[in-house]
């Protein structure tokens, strides 16, 4: 079995896309919620159970 | 396959791969310079068209459009990093550097391109989102598959594909297509030939390393020279059919008369230019002038389209 030793360039390259990932899903996640409401318009929250 | 030593074991074997890009180099991927033409003229289109959109809507278009047009930009650079290496102003791009791989740049130029017509689709409509999809197909599959490297009219069609953003922005308010929004298409569409050809002029001996069939390299100066005028006329014209036609008023069609103008001077300008020409410093102007004058009058387009509203709002 290989396993790779990261160099520290590449652990900052990988850090990098971690953070922009993250906040590319979570600008997403409230744009699609967002969405979401103004589509649907606010009475998806009164949705009888 | 390898594995970081943070990560569980699965399999491995010898082949490495583990990418150098930060977030930065995949975003230098969606080539932004040319995003930010594509959104800025999207924008135009949508803010110009009758009708209106919902804020956050017209934002998720404006993203999606942007999206799109950036995995278009990717999957260029996926197929094109061959000759990318070649020439000076592309071999720092994130493939030739060594700092993405070309797989993962197709990986990634095909997940955005479906997920920006995909997000298109379902919150904005299907009109705009087939428009988005044909200008990606268009520009990775037509101009830069099939046309860069096989005619030297390649950016006389395949510049199709950086006009239709307004036509995007258009449909996504009213859901259609229409002579207004052709008519801004036009105007981008007979703009690039001469952007083109004056960086084409300039840029000769890297298409040429390239093997790529610019005209300046297929057909000499002194041919292009007279395209770059006959295009910078055109493109004049075209600038002030929105007045003829009525959609835009008195005051952007002087002021695109004159930026036609100025064109067509900077084009005779080049035209003027011994053959042979070392330093090309006419080519190198137009072709400054040339993104200077589609950002100036798109710019007041938008001004002639929003001026009467905010005077209404003000009122």
């Amino acid at each position: 079995m290989d396993k790779v030793e990261l160099t520290e360039q590449q652990k900052k390259a990988r850090r990098s896309r971690s953070v922009a990932l993250g906040i590319v899903l979570a600008v997403l996640a409230v744009l699609f919620y967002v969405v979401t409401i103004i589509k649907v318009g606010p009475g998806i929250f009164n949705r009888p159970m | 396959m390898a594995m970081t030593n943070e990560h569980d074991a699965l399999t491995a074997s010898a082949s490495v791969a583990v990418t150098d890009g930060d977030a930065g180099d995949f975003f230098a991927l969606l080539k932004p310079r040319v995003m930010s033409l594509v959104v800025f003229t999207a924008l135009v289109g949508m803010l110009m068209a009758p009708g209106q959109i919902h804020p956050v809507i017209g934002f998720i278009a404006i993203l999606s459009i942007a999206v799109g047009g950036g995995a278009s930009g990717a999957l260029n650079m996926w197929y094109d990093a061959d000759i990318d290496v070649m020439m000076g102003r592309t071999a720092k791009r994130p493939i030739p550097a060594g700092r993405v791989s070309a797989e993962t740049t197709l990986a990634f130029g095909l997940f955005l391109s479906v997920f920006s017509v995909a997000t298109l689709g379902l919150m904005v409509n299907w009109l705009s989102a087939g428009l988005l999809a044909f200008t990606i197909f268009f520009y990775a599959v037509v101009y830069t598959m099939w046309l860069k490297r096989s005619t030297p009219q390649n950016i006389v069609i395949g510049g199709a594909a950086g006009a239709f953003p307004p036509i995007i922005g258009w449909a996504c308010v009213t859901n259609s297509i229409s002579l207004e929004s052709i008519a801004l298409f036009a105007i981008i569409f007979l703009w690039t030939p001469a952007h083109f050809w004056a960086l084409a002029l300039f840029k000769s001996e890297d298409y040429g390393r390239a093997g790529i069939p610019m005209l300046p390299n297929v057909a000499g100066e002194r041919a292009t020279k007279n395209q770059i005028v006959l295009y910078a006329v055109l493109t004049a014209i075209s600038g002030v059919v929105p007045t003829i036609m009525g959609f835009a008023g008195l005051a952007y069609g002087v002021v695109a008369a004159i930026l036609g103008a100025a064109f067509i001077w900077y084009s005779v300008q080049v035209w003027r230019m011994p053959d042979g020409d070392q330093k090309m410093v006419p080519a190198k102007k137009m072709f400054a002038y040339s993104l200077l004058y589609l950002f100036v009058i798109f710019t007041a387009l938008l001004v002639d389209a929003l001026a009467p509203k905010l005077m209404a709002l003000v009122a």
